[in-house]
């Protein structure tokens, strides 16, 4: 087995270019559980810990928008100027595994692996975050819905390096929430975000289905029953509850029940709606 | 004389671990962390089913891979088949029919952990499935064909006592389901075997509990003298009864006879899920009869507890259930009827409470129906029927022990609650913790309440008696014992006693082995009466034995002797001689052998005074429940505990916290889940263990009514502390959310659906 371990983002597509099968290392803390269970054997590892331009964020004005490199691990998502600009986002990096977790696990090694219960995508969803991919034919932008495309499943191409991920700063409301059967360090059972954007309410759904879903039926009703977003009813607050559990699709694992998920989301839905009015 | 002496570590003081610091710095070598030159690893291949009937096992192709040295199946055994603690059941590797997902089936022996892997991908076995016995309920009767030849049923015990004839004014009954729990322990299992020369005999270093009981079904499988097989206790990482029964012992030894090279085995933390006994899950049904002020004045109950495919420790687990069916309560008349069973389902055995657990997750659950069937609180109910010393179990056998189960629960009730949940409470402490999922509002507080008796040490005739050696030279105690450290901190006491009853400050612990007789188990919250008392009696004969010599070098009768801080001193004169001079160039030695009292089987009626003796604790549990989510925070738990006497109170506070966790576990999010006899969650992703953010704040009172039946007054604490915090913990839920819940652990859906 060998590990390359390029220093710059162009390096790094070089050698996904040489190396179609290579496979990529961020913080480790998905692929070297897979390796030890025996679920995935690499041949060749491409480190991308070195690469300081991964873990570099910004914010842009003129679009309003913050862009946080793929590298950047959740420890300095979930506090100071990020945690600021997106709580929902830093809400959800809060929620990931422990501090140890936290300290390597990435926002690009979220997306990778993309499973259904990887806490920062509801955020990724519900904010329509765009996905930068960059490989040696050039830079690629995806929005997060053409992202994700199945469980454990991406539109990422062999050779292409997650660079990045851009989410709009709002000034609106916007919250994360994730059950679990422990107090923290926990795989969600069901978890959600719910955030105004352009006065339009958004939620999404994380561990109810194959996908990340969006909750276009309860969206529109909201936006419909209520003239305020600011000023939503217990009343209205239930029936987007109502509405976004029907839209969910959950299955019984070890992990939890459908009927229990279901119920869950509802109440997600219907207290994120409610919650810093 | 000396004005200031040195502080010395003697009984009733805090005094902290040997291995404390190599522990925290990560230093302290556990068995996995072993090493031997030219060593050879060891891998176990495993069935992928429940049941099945073995047709063929095909090795040709593994033995061929560069690296593979050995490779042994049943054919391979040398003495006998079969192990097991009390009846030998259970096969070294299944030869014709596998009875659980994960029973071994061969194992090997290669250069590499790596190269093992690859070998045991090549075996190829062949199967024919057959039907899973997977409902204990259906290993009763003949709805199912016997699944091993000695039948479904590994016991069925009932007791009758008293006049079975009375009923109640008021009768409350329940159903009552307990899950399956783990130990999972932290360090897994390990041994590394290293052979003689001559190949008939071998050392191995494992992690175990009873190294006796390892020694001597090893022998019995190896077809060796049990003084071939020198078993060294290896760094144990935790314990809980996953280590009595026999893992990878007899595959190691084998494997190093058969290459004649040391070979070292370690369990991965899923393998470990298949490696190890666990907690019984059971259903247990109990109807209380009270009179209208809310007496008990007769209990009827059945319990039928999974032992699955082998028996282990079944049939103790199932004595420890009936017996322990009134709780600490009075009861002058019980009709129970107990069964343990065989099925496909994971084998289950010892851990921490042993049958006590599930009897009293019942007993307290009847307690509050009976408190609110009559119309008052659970602690008037338990206050009412608290039992005392002298009271008569429903097994006709007289409590001995002190008892203070009154007193403890009083104790407990004064322990100031905790402050309400404040309107700007932090999110994380909220149940839900960091997925912030609820605000204050949604938090609803409950009360609970759990008091439990257990017995300890072994019973039923049983004479687990330990051993232990006091070496004094030159003011220097050496100990030698063959007691398991597995954590509960005996190598901290042991040198405690010595220090108490010898005057000497350097103490230590030899090499924990079989050279030397049997300490029994570390487990039935038994070691410190046990061994305890062996050390306490080898240290005594050796100040006997000073004594007499510095007796008649100062013509001065040794009975007038006693020892004063680090000193002799004549009670009846003015001499005085510090032990370190006393002592200088000679050397004295006694071994020591601990008995308890004898005990007795039960007889048909399960009557019979089978028990050794009895500890006793109550906890009230503080919980705050989000009832929409049906998520917990255990806020606080406050206890008083029946101790006997306190020798070390740092290491009595550690097994309270722990026990604590542990029973929290059970209650709110630990359980194995099995589905039609095959494991869904054997990984630590999702079999979930407490977090610092589930532990609650534990307020603990140690209780401390000097046991006269025990060597230095003190009881075993391991145990207690886990027993009755699961169903106060559970009630404290009810209490909060105003429905009936009847099983642990606690899911969000029992909560909120
Ligand atoms: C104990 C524990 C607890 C956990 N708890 C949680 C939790 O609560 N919530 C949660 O969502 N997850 C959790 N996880 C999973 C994991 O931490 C997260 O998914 C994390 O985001 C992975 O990031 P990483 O950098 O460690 O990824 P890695 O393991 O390095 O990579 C994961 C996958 O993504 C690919 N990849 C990584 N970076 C890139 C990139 N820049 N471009 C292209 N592909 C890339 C890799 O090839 C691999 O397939 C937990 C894991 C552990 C071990």
């Amino acid at each position: 087995m060998s590990v390359l371990i390029p220093h710059s983002i162009l390096e790094a597509s070089e050698i996904l270019a040489q190396h179609p099968a290579a496979t990529i290392l961020n913080g480790g803390t998905d692929l070297m559980v897979e390796v030890n269970f025996n679920h995935r054997r690499p041949d060749s590892i491409v480190l991308l810990r070195n690469i300081a331009e991964l873990r570099d964020w910004s914010t842009d004005a003129a679009s309003g928008t913050i862009t946080i490199g793929a590298g950047l691990p959740y420890a300095a998502i979930e506090k100071g100027e990020i945690a600021r600009l997106v709580p929902a986002l830093a809400q959800a990096a809060r929620t990931v595994g422990s501090p140890q977790i936290r300290a390597a696990g990435t926002m690009g090694g979220n997306l990778g692996t993309c499973s259904p219960a990887g806490d920062t995508l509801p955020v990724l969803s519900a904010l329509e975050a765009i996905v930068h991919l960059q490989s040696i034919e050039g830079a690629r932008s995806v929005p997060f819905a053409d992202f994700m495309v199945g469980p454990k499943r991406n539109s990422r191409q062999p050779n292409e390096v997650i660079t990045a991920v851009t989410l709009p700063i709002t000034e609106q409301r916007q919250g994360y929430s994730k059950v679990g059967v422990r107090n923290a360090m926990v795989i969600s059972v069901a978890s959600a975000c719910f955030a105004i954007v352009n006065d339009t309410p958004r939620f999404a759904m994380g561990s109810v289905g194959p996908t990340i879903l969006r909750a276009r039926e309860a969206e529109a009703y909201l936006a419909s029953a209520a003239s305020n977003l600011n000023d939503i009813t217990e009343e209205i607050a239930h029936e987007f509850g109502r509405i976004a559990a029907s839209e969910s699709r959950p299955i019984d694992d070890h992990r939890s029940t459908a009927t229990y998920r279901k119920h869950a989301i509802g109440v997600l839905a219907t207290r994120l709606a409610l919650k810093g009015i | 004389m000396s004005a200031v002496k040195t502080k010395r570590d003697v009984l009733g003081t805090s005094s902290l671990r040997p291995d404390g610091n190599a522990k925290v710095k990560g230093d302290f070598a556990f068995t996995s962390d072993l090493h031997a030159e030219n060593m050879l690893w060891g891998a176990t291949l495993r069935s992928p089913h429940p049941h099945a009937r073995i047709i063929s096992i095909d090795t040709s192709a593994a033995i061929k891979i560069a690296g593979v040295e050995c490779i042994i199946t049943s054919d391979d055994v040398p003495g006998q088949l079969t192990y097991g603690l009390i009846s030998s059941d259970q096969p070294v590797f299944a030869k014709d029919v596998v009875r659980y997902m994960g029973e071994p089936i061969a194992a090997v022996a290669a250069d590499h952990p790596e190269t093992c892997r690859r070998a045991l991908a090549a075996i190829t076995v062949e199967y024919e499935l057959l039907p899973v016995l997977f409902n204990a309920e259906d290993a009763i009767g003949d709805a199912f064909q016997a699944i091993h030849p000695d039948g479904n049923v590994i016991r069925r015990q009932q007791i009758i006592h008293g006049d079975t004839s009375v009923e109640g004014d008021v009768i409350v009954e329940g159903h009552y389901v307990i899950g399956m729990q783990d130990q999972a322990f932290l360090g897994t299992e390990s041994a590394m075997a290293l052979p003689d020369p001559d190949g008939q005999g071998v050392e191995v270093f494992v992690a175990t509990q009873w190294l006796h009981e390892d020694q001597k079904q090893m022998a019995a499988c190896l077809n060796l003298p049990p003084e071939k097989i020198r078993l060294v206790l290896g760094g144990v990482g935790g314990a809980f009864g996953a280590r009595e029964d026999i893992s990878l012992q007899v595959h190691t030894a084998l494997l190093a006879l058969r290459t004649s090279r040391p070979v070292k085995m370690q369990y991965g933390r899923e393998e470990s899920f298949f490696g190890h006994v666990h907690r019984h899950p059971a259903t247990v049904w109990m109807r209380h009869h009270a009179t209208a002020e809310g007496k008990i004045v007769k209990i009827e109950a059945r319990f039928v507890f999974d032992g699955g495919a082998y028996a282990s420790t079944s049939s103790a687990v199932l004595i420890n259930g009936v017996t322990h069916t009134q709780g600490p309560y009075k009861c002058p008349a019980a009709v129970v009827d107990g069964y343990s069973v065989r099925t496909n389902n994971p084998p289950c055995g010892a851990m921490r409470g042993f049958g006590v657990v599930q009897a009293c997750f019942a007993h307290e659950g009847q307690m509050d129906k009976l408190a609110a069937a009559i119309g008052t609180d659970p602690v008037t109910i338990r206050l009412l029927n608290a039992m005392e010393t002298g009271d008569t179990l429903i097994t006709g056998q007289p409590v001995e022990s002190v008892a203070p189960v009154a007193r403890l629960i009083r104790e407990t009730n004064e322990i100031p609650l905790p402050p309400a949940l404040s309107l700007d409470a932090n999110e994380l402490d909220l149940p839900g913790g960091s997925g912030i999922t609820a605000e204050r509002k949604h938090i609803k507080r409950g009360i609970g309440w759990g008091v439990s008796i257990k017995n300890i040490m072994y019973s039923e005739g049983f004479d687990d008696y330990s051993t232990a050696k006091c070496t004094l030279s030159d003011g220097k105690v050496v100990l030698k014992f063959a007691t398991s450290e597995v954590g509960q901190g005996f190598v901290t006491l042991a040198p405690q006693i010595a220090r108490s009853v010898l005057g000497v400050t350097d103490a230590i612990c030899d090499t924990i082995d079989t050279q030397i007789g049997s300490a029994g188990s570390t487990s039935a919250s038994r070691q410190t009466w046990m061994s305890g008392g062996a050390v306490d009696g080898a240290c005594r004969l050796v100040r006997e034995r000073l004594f007499e010599h510095i007796g008649a070098q100062n013509n001065i009768d040794p009975i007038r002797f006693a020892i004063e801080d680090d000193e002799i001193v004549d009670t009846a004169g003015t001499f005085r001689i510090s032990v370190i001079e006393a002592s200088q160039g000679i050397t004295i030695s006694e071994t020591f052998e601990h008995h308890h009292r004898a005990t007795e089987d039960l007889d048909e009626n399960g009557q019979g005074n089978c028990h050794v003796a009895f500890a006793f604790v109550a906890h009230r549990a503080v919980v705050d429940v989000d009832p929409e989510l049906g998520l917990v925070k255990v806020v606080q738990i406050a206890t008083a505990q029946d101790v006997g006497q306190v020798l070390n109170p740092l290491s009595v506070l550690g097994q309270i916290e722990g026990g604590i966790a542990q029973g929290l576990g059970l209650a709110v999010m630990e359980e194995i889940i099995v589905q039609e006899g095959r494991v869904r969650n054997p990984s630590f992703t999702d079999y979930l263990l407490p977090t610092a953010l589930d532990a609650p704040v534990v307020v603990a009172r140690m209780i401390e009514e000097y046991e006269p039946q025990a060597p230095l007054g003190a009881k075993g604490v391991g145990e207690p502390p886990c027993i009755s915090v699961t169903p106060a913990i559970v009630a404290a839920i009810r209490d909060a959310i105003g429905k009936d819940i009847d099983r642990c652990p606690v899911r969000p859906q029992d909560i909120c659906l």
